[in-house]
This record gives C-alpha cells, sequence and structure tokens, in this order.
C-alpha cells in the first residue's frame, strides 16, 4: 500500500530577523501516514510536534525537505513547493487540521462554525446542520450551546466544537493537534470512538496526543520526534 | 478553479522618471522617492493572479502603494508599465489596451469598487437610490419601478432602511455610506469587486458588520475580490491568500494563515509583531 503522506528530511526553523536569531524547530522528520491509519507524533514539548503539522498545512513555510502527498486523483503533490491556489484547494477539499485552538468568528453560532466546512463546498443549509446537530450530539455538547457564539465557551467545550468542524467534511488526511487536552474521560472516550469509526471509513490521520493511553489505543504507527539544539545566534553561526 | 485576473510586472511611477530610479527606491533603500529625479515610485513590479470567488489581501502601510494596485486595475490611475488580463464569460480583456470607452463598459458592467472615502464612490448631489439607479441605467435597465425595486432590494440586503432611500448619502453615518457603496458597487452582480480600506476609520462594531456583509456577499455570489487593508484583523477575517507591501514593492507574499504565524521578511515580522 501507499503512503498518503510521506515527508521527507522535513527541517523547519524560525529566522528572527530583529533578534537575529534562528530558532530551529523539527529536524530530519521522516514519517509516513496511510488511508485507514493513524500515525501519532510523540516526543517532549519544544521537539516541534505542532510544527510539523503546520508545515504540512502551509500555515508554515517549511525550511527543507519533501512533504509527498498522494491526491485524491492518484497523483503525487509536494506540499512544501506546491502553488498556493493548489494548497488552499487541498485544504477546501482534502486536508483537515484541528488545531488546539478555536479560531473563528466571534458572531457566528456554534451550529454555523461546525457547518461551515459543508457550505463551503456548497452543500445545502439543512443538510449542513443536520450533520452539525449529529456531531454535536455525539460528542456530547449541551443542546442549549448550539445556537451561541463559541467565543464564551469552556476550553473543553471549545476543543468538541472545533472537532466537530474538523471532522464534519470527512478529509482525506487529518491533522490533530492534542484534540482531547482539555475533555474530562468520558468526553475523551466518546472521541476515541468517533476517531475509530472515521478511521474505518478510510479517513488517514496524523496526531499528537497528550496522554500516551491515546497513543497506545488509537495509533497504527508511532514517530518520534526529539528536541532540536539550542538556540543559535545568527552573528556566531556566520562568524 | 478559474482565473479571473492575472497582474504582471504592474509599475506606476509619479514624475519623469529616470534610470536610478528603480535602483535607489524600495525597501532596502527604505524609500520610494528616487534620489536622483524625486519621482516617487508608487508600485513596482506587482504580480499576482486571483481566482474566481476568492478574495486576496493586499496589506501595507499608508504610501506602501497597495491602492495604487487597485486604482490603476479599476482605470482610476494609469499604470506606467505592466500588464493586465481580465478574464470572464470565456473572453479575456487587455486591460491597460483598451480605450476609455471599453474601459468604462468594464467598470460599469463587470466591476465594482468601495472606496475608504464614500465620496468617491458615491454622487452626494443624487440620493441613495439614485446612486445605484445610476449603475443600473448604464447596465441597460429602464424601467422606472423596475429599477426603484433593484434599489431598494439591494440597500436592504446592505441593510440600508429602505425608507432613507430617497435621501443624499450626505446625511447618512459613515458606516451607511459604505453600505450605500457596496449596494452601488454590487448593483450588476460584478465578478470582481474592489475594496480599498472600506472599514478604516468606522466603528469596531459597524465595522464587525461591514465585514460580516461583504464575507456573506463573497459566500452568495462567489465575487472574486481584492481587498486593500493596513488592519491585521481585516486580512485575517477575509483574505485567503495575502501580498504584504513596503515602498512599492511586494516583500512577500503566501497563503493569510501563513503570513500572519510565518512571516518571512523582517518587516513583516515587526507587522505582526505589533499587532494589538
Amino acid at each position: 500500500m501507499q503512503p498518503i503522506l510521506k515527508t521527507e528530511g522535513l527541517c523547519k526553523q524560525f529566522l528572527l530577523h530583529d533578534q537575529n536569531k534562528l530558532i530551529p524547530s523539527c529536524a530530519n522528520v521522516d514519517l509516513e501516514v496511510y488511508s485507514g491509519e493513524l500515525s501519532a507524533l510523540v516526543g517532549p514539548t519544544g521537539a516541534g510536534k505542532s510544527s510539523v503539522l503546520k508545515c504540512i498545512y502551509r500555515t508554515y513555510l517549511p525550511t527543507t525537505g519533501r512533504l509527498l502527498y498522494r491526491d485524491a486523483a492518484g497523483h503525487v503533490i509536494d506540499l512544501a513547493s506546491t502553488s498556493e491556489h493548489r494548497m488552499l484547494a487541498l485544504r477546501h477539499a482534502e486536508i483537515g487540521f484541528v488545531t488546539q485552538f478555536l479560531h473563528c468568528l466571534p458572531r457566528k453560532s456554534a451550529l454555523d462554525v461546525v457547518a461551515e466546512p459543508l457550505l463551503a463546498r456548497g452543500e445545502t443549509r439543512e443538510h449542513a446542520h443536520s450533520k452539525a446537530r449529529h456531531l454535536l450530539d455525539l460528542l456530547n455538547v449541551p443542546e442549549r450551546l448550539w445556537g451561541v457564539p463559541p467565543a464564551t465557551f469552556s476550553g473543553g467545550e471549545k476543543q468538541r466544537i472545533n472537532l466537530a468542524r474538523g471532522l464534519i467534511a470527512r478529509p482525506r488526511l487529518l491533522l490533530l493537534d492534542e484534540p482531547t487536552a482539555s475533555l474530562d474521560p468520558g468526553t475523551t472516550d466518546r472521541v476515541v470512538d468517533l476517531l475509530q469509526s472515521i478511521k474505518q471509513e478510510g479517513v488517514a490521520m496524523l496526531a499528537i496526543f497528550h496522554h500516551p493511553e491515546l497513543v497506545r489505543r488509537l495509533a497504527d504507527r508511532v514517530v518520534e520526534l526529539t528536541p532540536p539544539v539550542a538556540v543559535t545566534d545568527l552573528l556566531e553561526t556566520c562568524a | 478553479m478559474k482565473k479571473v485576473l492575472e497582474v504582471r510586472g504592474l509599475t506606476k511611477f509619479h514624475g519623469r522618471g529616470c534610470a536610478h530610479c528603480i535602483d535607489s527606491t524600495g525597501p532596502e533603500m527604505d524609500t520610494n522617492i528616487c534620489a536622483h529625479c524625486g519621482s516617487v515610485v508608487a508600485a513596482h513590479d506587482v504580480s499576482f493572479d486571483l481566482h474566481a470567488g476568492e478574495i486576496l489581501g493586499i496589506m501595507g502601510e499608508s504610501g506602501s502603494g497597495k491602492s495604487t494596485v487597485v486604482k490603476t486595475l479599476f482605470f482610476d490611475d494609469a499604470p506606467s508599465a505592466g500588464e493586465s488580463l481580465f478574464f470572464h464569460d470565456e473572453c479575456q480583456w487587455d486591460l491597460f489596451n483598451l480605450n476609455a470607452a471599453e474601459q468604462r463598459w468594464l467598470r460599469n458592467h463587470r466591476f465594482g469598487m468601495v472606496y475608504q472615502n464614500p465620496h468617491l464612490g458615491l454622487n452626494f448631489n443624487v440620493s441613495a437610490g439614485g446612486n445605484i439607479a445610476e449603475r443600473l441605467l448604464m447596465n441597460d435597465l429602464s424601467h422606472y419601478g423596475e429599477i426603484r425595486e433593484r434599489a431598494r432590494l439591494l440597500l436592504s440586503r446592505t441593510e440600508v432602511l429602505p425608507e432613507r432611500m430617497d435621501e443624499s448619502p450626505r446625511t447618512f453615518s459613515g458606516g451607511m455610506q459604505q453600505r450605500v457603496q457596496i449596494a452601488k458597487a454590487l448593483a450588476t452582480q460584478p465578478p470582481l469587486l474592489f475594496l480599498d480600506e472600506v472599514t478604516t476609520g468606522l466603528d469596531l462594531s459597524v465595522q464587525a458588520r461591514i465585514l460580516d456583509l461583504i464575507l456573506e456577499i463573497q459566500q452568495e455570489l462567489g465575487t472574486a475580490m481584492v481587498v486593500v487593508t493596513h488592519d491585521l484583523g481585516v486580512i485575517r477575517l477575509l483574505a485567503g491568500r495575502t501580498l504584504v507591501m513596503k515602498y512599492g514593492r511586494v516583500i512577500e507574499s503566501g497563503l493569510t494563515d501563513q503570513i500572519l504565524e510565518d512571516p518571512q521578511h523582517a518587516y513583516t515580522q515587526r507587522l505582526v509583531a505589533s499587532a494589538l
């Protein structure tokens, strides 16, 4: 079986011009993600786990390395160098990202926030809302919150809104950054069940989990990252 | 995705220009005024593509050349060099090689513009409804009742009270004037809309509603837009892709979340770091 995503020598550094500093993040990351499987990224804080996900989603520009993604038509695309329009089209139709924090319009109801990816694909409002209701229900979000903007929600509630929004459009590749970090055990079990079921539907996932227990329950592959060497001063490296 | 607009090497000088203008201006030289001849290089070598239904942000501070770009594309100003193609309905227009009549036709039928200053976009000597009727008349709609009905619909869509459609926009608040401008720009359902600092100077709550309205319109009509602003919040909310300009040059471009979270250029890093 061919991987849906394969990274080769992915490396990310931040060049801070004003401080004249080079901040290393992840280095030499080689990993593979397959349809219907979950690959887990593990490693201590600062090892660059989130950076890997952000590089794949092009929220960060990779410094070096290739990110080979096999799209629905079977074409292999290097996400590190593909055009912005191609990347936007992939985000729209194939690659989803559930981040740790919810960024959304402060004036939209939770239901609209969750339904939005489907509406953007041109589905009817009724259909999108009914799917959104189903997911919010599965994730134990109380119905009284559905019509309220999520800005005032608790951390765990926001996280479930974010998760529902990421899952609703069934991406081919789903990137998850600590999707259960602020959830209670009961709700975490619901999320695990949901992730298991979309895995069976063939969704490929690359995830960061807080708890080793979740890695054990969900991961088919484990990728270990090690922290990079300390911050280097540009002047020193040049000298 | 279909391409709506292709801009290549767009350049605009104010002044006679000389052989040193390009080398002696730009972000590295920290100026857009040529030290040799005093000409202003308002924009140099600006290139981008815009696809159907897409919102492109152009971000930069005053004098960066961001407004110059949309002004030349909307024919308010003539470029000094460059090429720009507009695509619609299997046809293409070479924007900088059209005669005045063709330019006027495109402005009235295919493009829309919303200016920061409502005086530029609206005629204050006629009523709000009359402003919209003007644009509809140019689009070969001539039945009085029909025009009035369309104007009423457009104004209520942009949340302007239809009861006030017979008043001059002079008596309106700044936010309402912007709404009338948006209604006027949308009257012909243009495939391409230019927005130049449309929320600058408005109250935060008014800004929010105007931005919501713009997003709704983009989703309903699939209008491609070029949004010019110095406001990172507007960029974050509206634009999928962003160009950052300084002293007339595009210093970086990318997906909006990448520009905001992983800016590459020193200037963009400073800009993002100083956001509230």
